[in-house]
């Protein structure tokens, strides 16, 4: 109890002070994740569209797939992501690991298939609705995925939420293939496994307090946005 | 444009898990007129109208168009019994089948309100489609089915929610595209209507066509027993 009452004294006086370090940290943890949430919005939306409009022979196998892929372990992926970019790697000449490109490559193989499972399901339900009425209308399939994408966007944006919800979040992956190196690679959940570490609970604390309200901050300026739009429109 | 019509069935079915829900039909729909498909619950409209605009294959049978199915379709239009509104506006929702087709928003905009003065919709242009009544709903896909000028219009049912006198302003705008050229296909089960309307009715029951021929004729006096329980049902109630 005692710890949480310091870890957030810690926490305002961090944010009141607006400490160097962890203004450079919380940003980085934005950029990373916003990065990757962009890059694999980019590819999952229209994805999980076009799943849901599609009808090919491995359809069901390809669904089980991408709902199983969720559920990908962070560790997992971060380990195969590690290998691919280790100077031995197939990608090695690039030398980008412990870079913060390497923390949104693997971040995008964690929430591509979370994002485009919950964009195949939202779209799935609205093609059931709009079916026919595309067809009638002669709609090809490009126009007929972006319609569902225009007119569900409030799903996709749930979806890309909670992909961010996902990125923001995960220490995983980002801590084997970025190292948590100060000044470079560190970011708010590295830094906290990091404290925790070392027994600074206060400073963890402080530093998941400031992680929730980042995400917090981040969800409510987005739906904000989104009214602010639907307020517009209708 | 070219000419799609006239459309040809050949023995056409529709099966589903083994059971036939249509058929077999043996029709040509004429380039010109304004049919009624006419049957108690359950006979096979819906199924006849979504077999010919292509939506059900046939499970045996053709069915052919002057030209290439996918040609076919791009001179079609299908307002459904239960109207399919997008989650947009209401003029967007009528601008839709000309954005698809390549026209520029304020252009198909334009045309859209146009459509929408005519059907009774103006004022709610700007609203969500989704929070119109059914019978407003109606209308809305109704504009939207003839934007386009079809060369045919498939109704299922059009007037099922509508008060006397938005049934009225439908049907005037019904008239109006049929007699400038528009070949109309309507599910009714309105005998005053197919009255007003139809030149010809289709009778449908089980799936079969069971008597086609002259409205007038028909629903004057209807040839088969089948029928004539049909309408004396129908003005009973
Ligand atoms: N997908 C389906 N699977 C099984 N049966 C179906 C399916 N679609 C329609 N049917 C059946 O086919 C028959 C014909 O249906 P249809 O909708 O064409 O009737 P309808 O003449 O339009 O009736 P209504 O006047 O009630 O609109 C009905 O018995 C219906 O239950
Ligand atoms: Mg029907």
């Amino acid at each position: 109890m005692n710890e949480i009452l310091q870890g957030m004294a810690r926490a305002a006086w961090l944010v009141v002070t607006l400490d160097a370090d962890l203004v450079e940290i919380a940003l980085r943890s934005l950029q990373v994740t916003l990065t990757a949430v962009a890059i694999a919005s980019a590819i999952g939306l229209p994805l999980g569209a076009l799943l849901a409009v599609s009808r090919f022979r491995h359809r069901r196998a390809a669904i089980a797939t991408l709902n199983a892929l969720m559920g990908l372990p962070p560790v997992v992926v971060g380990l195969v992501v590690y290998l691919l970019l280790s100077r031995s790697g197939p990608f090695g000449v690039f030398g980008l690991l412990f870079t913060p490109t390497a923390m949104i490559v693997a971040q995008v193989m964690l929430l591509t298939p979370l994002i485009a499972s919950i964009a195949h399901q939202a779209m799935r339900d609205l093609w059931a609705d709009y079916h026919d009425l595309l067809i009638s209308l002669n709609a090809s399939r490009a126009q007929r995925i972006r319609a569902l994408i225009w007119d569900g966007r409030r799903a996709l944006l749930t979806a890309a939420l909670a992909g961010f919800g996902r990125g923001i979040g995960e220490v995983g992956a980002i801590m084997i293939v970025g190292g948590n190196i100060d000044h470079s690679t560190r970011v708010l959940t590295t830094a906290i496994a990091l404290e925790t570490a070392k027994g600074d609970f206060a400073l963890a604390l402080g530093l998941g307090f400031v992680l929730i309200a980042l995400a917090l901050a981040v969800n409510f300026a987005i739906h904000g946005l989104a009214r602010t739009e639907a307020g517009s429109r209708w | 444009m070219v000419a799609i019509l006239p459309l040809r069935l050949e023995g056409a079915e529709v099966c589903r898990k083994g059971k036939r829900l249509l058929g077999p039909v043996d029709l040509t729909l004429s380039p010109r007129g304004f049919t009624a498909v006419m049957g108690p619950n359950g006979a096979g409209k819906t199924t006849l109208l979504r077999l010919m605009h292509g939506l059900e294959r046939p499970s045996a049978g053709r069915i052919a168009w002057l030209v290439p199915e996918q040609k076919a379709r791009a001179a079609q239009a299908f307002v459904f019994q239960t109207p399919v509104v997008l989650r947009r506006s209401v003029l967007d929702n009528v601008a839709y089948p000309l954005r698809l087709h390549g026209w520029a928003r304020d252009a198909a905009r334009a045309l859209a309100a146009d459509w929408l003065a005519r059907v009774g919709l103006a004022d709610a242009a700007d609203r969500p489609a989704t929070v119109l009544s059914g019978g407003e709903r109606q209308k809305l896909a109704l504009a939207r089915a003839l934007i386009r000028a079809p060369q045919i219009l498939f109704l299922d049912e059009p007037c099922a929610n509508l008060d006397g006198r938005s049934m009225r302003e439908i049907e005037a705008i019904l008239s109006a595209a049929h007699r400038d050229g528009t070949r109309i296909v309507m599910a009714t089960h309105d005998l005053g209507q197919a009255r007003r309307l139809a030149g010809e009715v289709l009778f449908l029951y089980r799936g079969r066509i069971h008597e086609a021929g002259p409205a007038a004729e028909f629903l004057a006096a209807p040839q088969t027993a089948e029928a004539r329980a049909f309408i004396g049902g129908e003005i009973v109630e």
